[in-house]
């Protein structure tokens, strides 16, 4: 179900979205690097199934599966039928279902020292607002990545700030004490984190550098909601590293992708409520709540449980 | 089995019934058990005092389950933020998110009513009445396999009246004859005779949901040991079979539709920890279930809870206890995790005492019915720091035994300092010999000798140690000062006062406007702010009314206070943005407080 190059046919089971909030984004499919040239691959974007893939000359084709139905590894199509808008920007192939905006800008990705790569992709049964919120989350660090991005007893979460800026969602002056902040970390160090929300299903965090502290590492986590409740969870590193392998720092992410797995997948309910009181937040969760309330004021319903009306 | 073997019950909806969700060997010690009733999702964990805790299975949260939580034996703590719940209340004690902040008392799990009986665990939304009474069946049976299938209960329930079998089944000859000798659609009791052999086998059927229950038989009585591999083998082929043919008839009939646990109110918004809830109300009747000379002078009570069980509390605690003569006292709860079932506190029998230790140790006996307030904590325990050092001096000592024991419990490491006059004043030994080595007494020790003994405690300083000190006045203000000379931070030295002994000046006289309230009133000299808002019907919640407790905290909007108690720290002092108004009074001629 979560292998877009699987050669079973994907079960139409998801109810297609009505939400026009979520069909005028942009969204992700796949990291184009791990992508076969002239193969048709499936998958599906908000319960719609899509064939797509990267023809021979290096350019992106997608379309819905109901105009061309494909099998997958069949070879691709020159010019199917109701062809969808494409951009690949920051190593992904990004596609519509809607009429977006342009897609977020990401300004060091652009620099030429740094490492562009996709970490991991990877398939979580919850939904794309769950996901994001556990990324802006530094409290579960010493119980969910213990050893590595935070350890118990140092568990307190100091205030920081947050703001609406231009549209998106920052929180900034966030520092957490770090075991292992990065593959190149050799010692334990307070981490100071900048997270910013610029999609309802995308979140970029800029953190400390290990190898240049005049610089961050960022780190982008860019969902693809397959459905309401099933998300591809791709994370883009855009680093200042110059001795890891990328094999490393692949294997740090997945590590660390492969302990938020089961937390997620265990959250009742899998769609985020956006009403106030349906759970019980703290002031650490500042930047969720700000998320939240981003969220309802943009009138998202996919993926999310609205606020009763008024209680936004 | 004679009569009817399920004592004759009318039906019952099934959100008032009690039903089997696990058996007792699901629930080993500090393990956690997931199971599903009714639609409902539970999580079912055994402290190590053998309470079997049912919970709805979300972390309030962030809605995490709590059936992948970890059993400490005292209490189950989340995976994803460690947020901590008391075995029995369900209450939150601890938020490591915020250490220093004492959870507000309104998170807490909803839990489920619980029964151990049969080798089953049973519980219900809302059960009314007993567990279903088994005739003629003590403890003896032998609990069979749980059978999960995969059709809706009434149907598993219908087809187990024909479910036969052998009494003996490792006996050759006859297969003997079966009887149904009651059923419904919870349980049937369907026995076997064989010539002389008589067995009875008892099955309660556990919705999971609408289209999924789970089988759980009992045999009466309990077969022979050497006999019961095969009588195990016998009946789980005989369930075996059973599940197919159920789950074959299930898959042609239309499915059921859902069931829908009925949804609880979410818990209320978590209240900033000083927010005054209530003043000072007594909503907890205890019975005094013991009474004990703990020390020289200093009186040990144990207190059980009367109907409604005790509320959650976490180290550094305290409870009003009102008296029967009219007066309130503070205590603070001695109890460590897990020791949850009676509230313990310590009292001294103080000299000038105004009738309140003297109360307790006089008149109040075993068997007495006291009221006493929600616990309230003004003095919570970080759990964020490598080391802790604990210093005590004579009874304050209470808090610093729950701290301990919360320490030990989490094994971070700590030393407990206790400043007593002789071994015969040592209040609660029998705690602090389960502490062991950590704990350092220091006894019969003058002012000075003191002195120099907390000079050599302070001065091991690391830069993840902290300080929790609790005493006579004296004692506090020599603590707080040499600790700040040796170059503690503020934040890493705690203290509670037992009483305020700096003597208030109350000469002052000024205007305090109430920002809501609207009113603007004059505080005259001799009476406080908190009198005077109580006069004009603004009730802000008290307790101590001596600096000390830190309940009547409220914010400052404009002014400056006249800070006199010794609750807040001296840089909190300096921000001058909230004041104690039992006894803080104004240094300008006009207060704006956010009441």
């Amino acid at each position: 179900m979560w292998s877009n190059s699987s050669t079973r046919p994907i079960v139409d089971s998801f109810e297609r979205c009505t939400d026009p909030v979520a069909l005028n984004q942009w969204h992700p499919l796949s990291a184009v690097a791990e992508l076969r040239r002239g193969v048709t691959y499936q998958t599906l974007l908000l319960g719609e199934p899509l064939g797509y893939g990267i023809d021979d000359a290096g350019e992106p084709v997608v379309w819905p599966a109901k105009a061309l139905h494909l099998p997958a590894g069949s070879p691709l199509p020159a010019t199917p039928p109701a062809g969808l808008p494409t951009q690949v920007s920051y190593g992904y192939l990004w596609t519509t279902l809607g009429d977006p905006q342009p897609l977020f800008a990401i300004p060091e990705a652009d620099e030429p020292d740094r490492r562009v790569l996709n970490a991991a992709t990877i398939g979580i049964a919850t939904s794309a607002p769950r996901a994001v919120e556990n990324f802006l989350d530094m409290g579960h660090f010493p119980f969910v990545h213990a050893g590595v991005l935070g350890a118990e007893p140092h568990t307190e979460v100091v205030d920081y700030r947050v703001d609406v800026v231009d549209g998106e969602v920052w929180a900034t002056g966030c520092r957490f004490p770090q075991p292992k902040a990065a593959p190149g970390s050799s010692a334990s160090a307070m981490t100071d984190y900048t997270y910013r929300v610029p999609h309802p299903y995308c979140t970029i965090l800029y953190k400390s550098c290990p190898f240049d502290e005049s610089r961050r590492d960022v780190i982008g986590l860019f969902l693809q909601p397959m459905g309401e409740e099933a998300v591809r969870a791709n994370m883009l590193l855009c680093v200042v590293d110059p001795i890891s392998t990328d094999t490393e720092i692949r294997r740090f992410q997945l590590g660390i992708f492969s302990q938020d797995k089961p937390i997620l997948e265990n959250q009742v309910p899998r769609r985020l409520p956006l009403s106030p009181i349906a759970e019980t937040p703290i002031r650490a969760d500042k930047s969720a709540i700000a998320y939240r309330r981003w969220l309802s004021e943009m009138g998202l319903t996919y993926g999310v449980i609205p606020a009763a009306d008024g209680a936004a | 089995m004679n009569d009817e073997g399920i004592a004759a019950a009318p039906m019952l909806d099934a959100a008032f019934s009690w039903f089997p969700i696990a058996s007792s060997e699901d629930l080993p010690f500090r393990h956690t058990y997931h199971t599903k009733l009714l639609g409902r999702e539970l999580a079912v964990w055994r402290a190590d005092d053998g309470y079997v805790n049912v919970w709805e299975d979300r972390c309030l949260h962030r809605g995490v389950r709590l059936s992948i939580g970890l059993n400490d034996g005292a209490e189950l703590k989340c995976q994803y933020h460690g947020w901590r719940y008391a075995s029995r209340s369900a209450g939150c004690t601890y938020i490591p998110a915020h250490p220093a902040d004492a959870p507000a008392r309104t998170i807490c799990c909803t839990t489920f009513p619980v029964v151990e009986r049969y080798g089953l665990v049973w519980s219900g939304e809302e059960p009314l009445g007993d567990v279903a009474q088994v005739a003629l069946f003590g403890d003896e049976g032998l609990t069979l396999r749980p059978v999960p299938i995969h059709a809706p209960a009434a149907l598993v329930a219908e087809r187990l009246r024909s479910y036969r079998f052998r009494p003996n089944p490792t006996a050759t000859g006859s297969s003997g004859e079966c009887t149904v000798e009651s059923g419904d659609e919870r349980a049937v009791v369907v026995t076997a005779r064989d010539g002389t052999a008589e067995m009875n086998v008892v099955f309660f059927v556990q919705p999971v949901d609408a289209r999924t229950c789970v089988v759980r038989g009992l045999l009466v009585p309990r077969p022979v040991d050497d006999a019961v591999v095969g009588v195990l083998r016998h009946h789980n082929e005989r369930m075996s079979t059973l599940r197919d043919e159920v789950e074959e008839a299930a898959a042609v009939m239309p499915p059921p539709p859902p069931m829908q646990p009925r949804v609880r109110a979410p818990a209320p918004v978590a209240e900033p920890t000083h927010t005054p809830a209530d003043t000072r109300t007594a909503p907890l009747r205890v019975v005094v279930a013991r009474k004990w000379a703990t020390a020289d002078g200093i009186a040990g009570f144990e207190l059980e809870s009367i109907g409604e069980r005790l509320p959650a509390f976490q180290p550094g605690a305290h409870i009003d206890v009102h008296l029967p003569n009219g007066l309130v006292r503070q205590y603070s709860l001695t109890n460590g995790p897990g020791d949850v079932v009676r509230y313990r506190i310590g009292v001294k029998l103080e000299p000038d005492s105004r009738g309140g230790s003297k109360a307790l140790h006089e008149s109040i006996r075993e068997g007495d019915v006291l009221a006493i307030s929600e616990p309230r904590n003004n003095f919570p325990l970080r759990r964020d720091r490598a080391t802790t050092i604990l210093i005590a001096g004579g009874i304050g000592v209470t808090p610093l035994i729950a701290m301990a024991q919360a320490l030990g419990h989490a094994q971070l490491d700590f030393r407990l300092h206790y400043f007593a006059q002789s071994p015969a004043h040592l209040a609660f030994p029998e705690v602090l010999d389960l502490l062991g080595e950590r704990v350092v007494r220091h006894l019969g020790l003058g002012p000075t000798e003191t002195g120099q003994r907390l000079q050599e405690i302070l001065a091991e300083r690391r830069p993840s140690s902290q300080v929790y000190v609790c005493g006579p006045g004296s004692m506090l203000g020599a603590t707080r000062q040499m600790a700040a000379e040796l170059g503690w931070p503020d934040d890493a030295v705690h203290f509670e006062y037992f009483k305020n002994t700096t003597v208030v000046d109350d000469s002052s006289a000024f205007d305090v406007e109430l920002a809501r309230s609207a009113l603007h009133l004059r505080v005259p000299a001799g009476t406080t702010i908190l009198e005077v808002l109580a006069e004009h019907g603004v009730i802000v919640a008290s307790s101590c009314q001596q600096g000390a407790c830190g309940t009547c905290l409220v914010s400052v909007l404009d002014g400056v206070p006249d800070h006199q108690d010794v609750y807040l720290n001296d840089a909190e002092k300096q921000r001058n943005d909230r004041m104690l108004v039992c006894v803080s009074r104004a240094k300008s001629p006009r207060l704006v407080l956010d009441v």
